[in-house]
């Protein structure tokens, strides 16, 4: 791999994460999350109502590699808000339970959104829509 | 492979004064479920806090260490 296509990956993240206001960096897609970590943050965001926009790290590794070395985090997924990393799974979960997601996303916390047993067999059950639009960073590397 | 012994230990010890509960979340050895309290922790926001626990293990996290959950709380 040469370094100036790992420095156009580099930039094309700093790039989403700039001009997105919420995005996710997830294993798999919203509608197909290829990990329980990754689902159960979708189905958070999901959830709340929240427009957003995911990236799929698995297609190459050297995303998920620029990733964590523009964040300083180690693991996936992990939730852009407003160009600053908000968190990975275990916070963005602890945040929808308490309520402080919403207030971070500026979207209303909708009635009985207020168990993580039902934002699981959301996920689970593959009844919940993406509300947001699926980007794809190798798209913009042609 | 760590065990979930030896991951509270190596946390306790690395962050004087803490308090780790940690335990093997699917009994396969590499998913890992820590519950860890620290003075340490009191003025660093969340990310800051488990950025300290992820630090220990480093390329471990990802590696062995399929995963580490993490709940992080100041005394």
């Amino acid at each position: 791999m040469s370094s100036t296509e790992t420095n156009q990956i580099r930039e094309a993240i700093e790039q989403a994460i700039a001009e997105h206001p919420t995005i996710l960096f997830m294993k798999g897609s919203p509608e197909a999350p290829a990990c329980g970590f990754s689902a159960r943050t979708v189905a958070a965001l999901q959830a709340l109502d929240a427009p957003f926009a995911a990236v799929d790290v698995l297609p190459d590794p050297r995303i998920r590699q620029e990733l964590s070395a523009i964040s300083d985090w180690p693991t996936i997924p992990q939730l852009f808000v407003g160009g600053e990393l908000l968190g990975g799974c275990d916070i963005v979960m602890e945040m929808y339970e308490s309520g402080e997601l919403a207030a971070a996303l500026g979207v209303e916390e909708p009635a009985g959104a207020d168990t993580v047993a039902g934002v699981g067999a959301t996920a689970l059950s593959g009844a919940a829509q993406p509300t947001g639009g699926f980007t794809q960073i190798e798209n913009r590397l042609g | 492979m760590p065990t979930a012994e030896e991951i509270k230990q190596r946390i306790e010890a690395a962050i004087p004064g803490s308090r780790a509960e940690v335990d093997d979340w699917t009994g396969g050895g590499d998913h890992f479920r820590a519950t860890v309290t620290a003075a340490a922790f009191a003025g660093r926001n969340r990310i800051e806090q488990h950025r300290v626990v992820y630090e220990i293990f480093g390329a471990e996290i990802g590696g062995p260490i399929h995963a580490l959950s993490l709940k992080t709380q100041s005394d």
